[in-house]
């Protein structure tokens, strides 16, 4: 069993003994031995609470599942049939083995839940990934005072900024309506889950016809099931042969990029909308006509606000940049550190569409017909080794 | 200011040709005359000399940002690029300039170089200030002299041949040496009057393709001249107005470096252009072209340079002939008057004269104006056969290969398909390992994309060359992937990685050095294949590679 990292060397490490550690690094995630569950595990364990669906959070082959209601449905549509799923609504607390349990809106995508753990009046939170800007596709950031707080920092950098989401929306919507005027088809990219739905949630659905990829439909419809208002779409899939799209919109996951899908759409002008697209290197290397920067994560302004004012007295940060956010945290004074995990280091960094949790998701998205980016952690879930945690599992109930 | 980061931004937003000369063809209709003339200028890739030093710069900037430096260097390293990663550090823009380009660069850019540091730390917090993102990054990007928005110098021609109703061939010669970016200099380049008048002006190249076919598909052997493909510098030496100039193909002012050629020059008529390669000579033959390096890097060339290393034109092309531009005549006609020139024969520029007289047709072929003005030879077969073999003769003869030019082609602008073709012989290669690597900028920012590769000397890996080129998306994808799961060590950028992957690299001659651990310099090397099939213990050694010298 791994331990935490090793606290930064310009802090003292003698004020954080007495307080136990309500959440430690394993090889199959991170674990809370008091109430002997995981939180987002990428190996298959008896128990995981899921902080969103994303397939880099929520992976299949656990025996029981613990995940906030207002994400039941979509969740259950990323996991293998049949599965175990319990929810509770944010802020119902429960009591699991010695500890409080309670899911907290992180405001990342439909259903996605920051994890609160109190033991003898100790806190800590698991953000999973979160975003604080409101949208109108899931509940909003909820700020949840603690002690500790282990968080993301997909974003953390100082370059990382996002413009408020309506001048995107509004750079969106006269991109899509400058190349109708031109007679061309938008063909918008983004991951199928989260922000493609973000994105129909926000363009002006009276410009034109909105056309969808399969994954993204397929999402589409389980947010639209779980009462989240979306506009009209038409899956390209069951669109009559023939079909004229010049002028309308097109969402897909960046996986349908230069396939043979899009084929039929004529003239495209096409976009990637995310984060990474606040950098121009990466933009051209997608070799797309625009980058919209619109990102489910929160930027470089709001981790640090969140960090700050959940009072935290100590943050770990999992992944992203996570060793820059520990040194610029240790240096302005707020004691931290990070989990070594396998998602560590430069991961991100080295295909940033590809590696972070805001793209692993596209990899899951069967329609698209490449997997690739995921592959290497479904070959960690061997059927044999799965058997053998479900067996051992087997005998312990329902989530709780 | 405004319409010229809109012009950046339109070009920066579009991969095609097309959108990107209608972007540019519009701001030219719209621009004043000095704004046109500074956009052509960062456009075409040209830049101030420097301003400021970026150190300074940087700190400056970070600074303002608020962040420690070493965030600098992390940020650099997502970014790839000083001027953007400034520009997105900065805090919130809430302004934006109206001011003309020429404003900012002639009374705001210009005068950075030379002022004191406290000057220059005022007048670009005082930028920033004033300008909104997007032109910060654009201000950054001239400030930095790193302008590079992915249109090269024929687009900008072909805009400015629209809005002017100008031949691209003309705009180009314009465009061509030295000038200063004023409203003067723009008004002379869209005049309709096309006969211009500056003595020093070279004309634009003419460029091969490399060819990779069968010679069959070039039709008769007849129809084709084929020369050597000479290793020196593509230049074109001008007698006009009784003085000369040498340009180089990368459109510099060389004259001062070859002043045996200028002396020699004389002996040209006025009007005279002739393209060529100038090429380090020694008796009958050429050195190799890491002698004529020597030379190109000084400034003032010593009397015992020019001993040691002599240079000569070797002359391809008559592109001027008394004064008249003969470019578009056949090259088999431009050839002849070539030939009578450099051999001191008597000669017109009048087509209706060119044959040669009977007295003349006895001259000897050797006989030459000067010695340093030779022709390139032609090399005579009858048969793409006889040519084929010529060319595995061209390493003995220390050229490149072979170059085909079709005999009635005229001198076109540019590097165009069809007519002319390099036919270069295969390259040198070996089979090295993967040692270093470092990360790359621009569109590669944050990737592992340049390589340091070792051969074998007894039982260790020596540094032999260095290559960025070759490989596809996918395979720089997953030699980064790999170079992040095997680093052995960091020296600041560079990262020393197992020695695993071999790769099988090609370049173009190899030379004694004493300038590197191996002994030897490798010229122009290039990745050409991942030899996944290698253990890196099967790579090539040291030896086999120094055989070739």
């Amino acid at each position: 069993m791994v331990e935490f990292a090793k606290p930064a060397a310009n802090y003292d490490i003698t004020n954080s003994v007495s307080t136990p550690d309500l959440v430690k690094l394993t090889d199959a995630g991170l674990y809370c031995e008091y109430g002997d569950f995981y939180i987002d595990p990428w190996r298959p364990v008896g128990r995981a609470i899921i902080t969103h669906a994303h397939a880099d959070h929520a992976r299949p082959g656990n025996t029981h599942y613990l995940a906030a209601a207002p994400g039941k449905r979509l969740l259950s549509t990323r996991l293998e049939p049949n599965s175990s799923i319990q929810t509770v609504e944010y802020g119902e607390a429960i009591k699991i083995g010695e500890v409080t349990v309670s899911l907290h809106s992180a405001g990342h995508v439909l259903g996605s839940a920051q994890i609160r753990i109190e033991k003898d009046g100790e806190v800590w939170v698991v953000s999973g990934d979160y975003k604080t800007e409101e949208d109108a596709t899931c509940a909003a950031f909820e700020l949840v005072p603690c002690h500790t707080f282990i968080t993301e920092s997909t974003f953390g950098l100082p370059i990382f900024r996002w413009k408020p989401q309506q001048t995107v929306f509004d750079e969106i919507n006269k991109w899509w309506r400058s190349n109708q005027e031109a007679g061309k088809t938008s063909l918008l990219f983004g991951y199928a889950l989260g922000k493609a739905q973000r994105i129909l949630s926000g363009v002006d659905a009276t410009i034109g016809p909105i056309y969808t990829h399969g994954a993204v439909e397929k999402v589409t419809q389980a947010y639209r099931d779980s009462g989240i208002a979306l506009p009209d779409t038409q899956y390209v899939g069951t669109a009559p042969k023939g079909t004229k799209y010049s002028g309308s919109l097109i969402v897909a996951p960046p996986s349908a990029q230069a396939t043979p899908w899009t084929r039929v759409f004529g003239t495209v002008s096409t976009a990637f909308a995310s984060g990474w697209m606040r950098i121009r290197g990466t933009r051209r290397r997608k070799s797309m006509d625009r980058g919209f920067v619109l990102s489910d994560h929160a930027d470089w302004v709001a981790l640090n606000q969140v960090i700050r004012d959940t009072g935290a007295e100590h943050v770990i940060v999992t992944h992203g940049y996570a060793a820059e956010m520990v040194r610029w945290l240790n240096e302005g004074g707020i004691k931290a550190s990070s989990f070594s995990t396998k998602f560590e280091g430069e991961r991100d960094e080295l295909q940033p569409t590809d590696q972070d949790s805001e793209s692993t998701e596209e990899s899951s998205e069967t329609d698209s017909g490449i997997g690739a980016a995921n592959m290497q952690d479904e070959a960690d879930l061997a059927p044999t080794t799965r058997t053998a945690a479900a067996a051992a599992a087997a005998d312990v109930p329902r989530f709780f | 200011m405004k319409a010229f980061t809109d012009l950046y931004t339109a070009l920066d937003e579009t991969t095609k040709t097309n959108e990107k000369i209608a972007a540019m063809k519009s701001y030219f209709e719209s621009a004043s005359p000095e704004d046109s003339a500074w956009a052509i200028y960062f456009l075409t890739g040209r830049k101030p000399k420097q301003l400021m030093q970026i150190p300074k710069l940087v700190a400056l900037a970070v600074a303002a940002a608020g962040v420690p430096g070493w965030m600098f260097a992390e940020s650099y390293d997502a970014v790839g690029d000083t001027a953007e990663t400034i520009a997105l550090l900065l805090p919130d823009s809430t302004k934006t300039s109206e001011l003309p380009l020429s404003d900012w660069v002639e009374n705001r850019l210009l005068p950075l170089r030379g002022a004191t540091e406290q000057e220059q730390i005022d007048s670009v917090l005082e930028a920033w200030q004033e300008l909104n993102d997007q032109q910060r990054f654009i201000w950054n990007k001239l400030l930095t002299g790193a302008f590079r928005v992915g249109v090269s110098q024929q687009l900008v021609i072909r805009a400015l041949s629209l809005v002017s109703k100008i031949e691209p061939a003309v705009v180009a010669h314009r465009l061509m040496g030295t000038w200063e970016p004023t409203a003067e200099f723009y008004q002379h380049l869209m005049e309709p009057d096309t006969k211009d008048t500056d003595i020093s002006r070279p004309y634009p190249f003419y460029l091969a393709y490399p060819f990779e076919n069968d010679l069959p598909v070039l039709g008769e052997v007849s129809e084709w001249q084929a020369e050597w493909k000479w290793d020196g510098i593509r230049s074109q030496l001008i007698r006009r107005g009784g003085q000369s100039f040498i340009w180089s193909r990368g459109e510099e002012l060389i004259s001062d470096r070859f002043p045996e050629l200028i002396e020699e020059s004389v002996l040209l008529p006025d009007g005279t252009v002739i393209d060529g390669e100038i090429l380090p000579w020694k008796e009958a033959n050429v050195l190799p072209f890491s002698q004529l390096q020597l030379r190109i890097g000084r400034k003032n060339v010593s009397k015992k340079m020019m001993e040691d290393v002599p240079v000569i034109i070797m002359a391809y092309d008559l592109l001027e002939f008394g004064g008249v531009d003969i470019r578009d005549r056949a090259l088999v006609e431009r050839r002849e008057l070539l030939e009578r020139l450099l051999r001191g024969l008597s000669c017109s520029s009048d087509p209706a004269q060119l044959t040669i007289a009977e007295s003349d047709k006895a001259a000897p072929f050797c006989q030459r104006l000067s010695e340093r003005l030779r022709i390139s030879p032609k090399v005579e077969v009858d048969s793409w056969e006889a040519l084929s073999e010529s060319r595995n003769h061209s390493r003995s003869l220390n050229v490149e290969g072979l170059m085909l030019k079709r005999l009635s082609s005229p001198y076109k602008v540019g590097r165009q398909r069809g007519d002319w073709w390099k036919w270069k012989v295969n390259p040198f290669t070996m089979d090295a390992v993967l040692i270093y690597a470092q990360r790359g900028s621009g569109k590669r920012a944050s990737l592992y994309t340049d390589y340091t590769f070792g051969l074998w000397d007894n039982g260790k890996l020596v540094p032999v060359a260095k290559a960025y080129s070759g490989l596809t998306d996918e395979e720089i994808r997953q030699v980064d992937l790999f170079v992040r799961q095997n680093t052995l060590e960091k020296f600041g950028p560079v990262r020393t990685v197992k020695p695993e992957l071999v790769f099988e690299l090609a370049f173009e001659g190899i030379a004694k050095s004493t300038r590197h651990k191996s002994g030897i310099a490798v010229r122009f090397p290039r990745m050409l294949r991942w030899r996944t099939d290698k253990p890196a213990n099967e790579a090539d050694t040291l030896e086999t590679v120094q055989a070739l010298l």
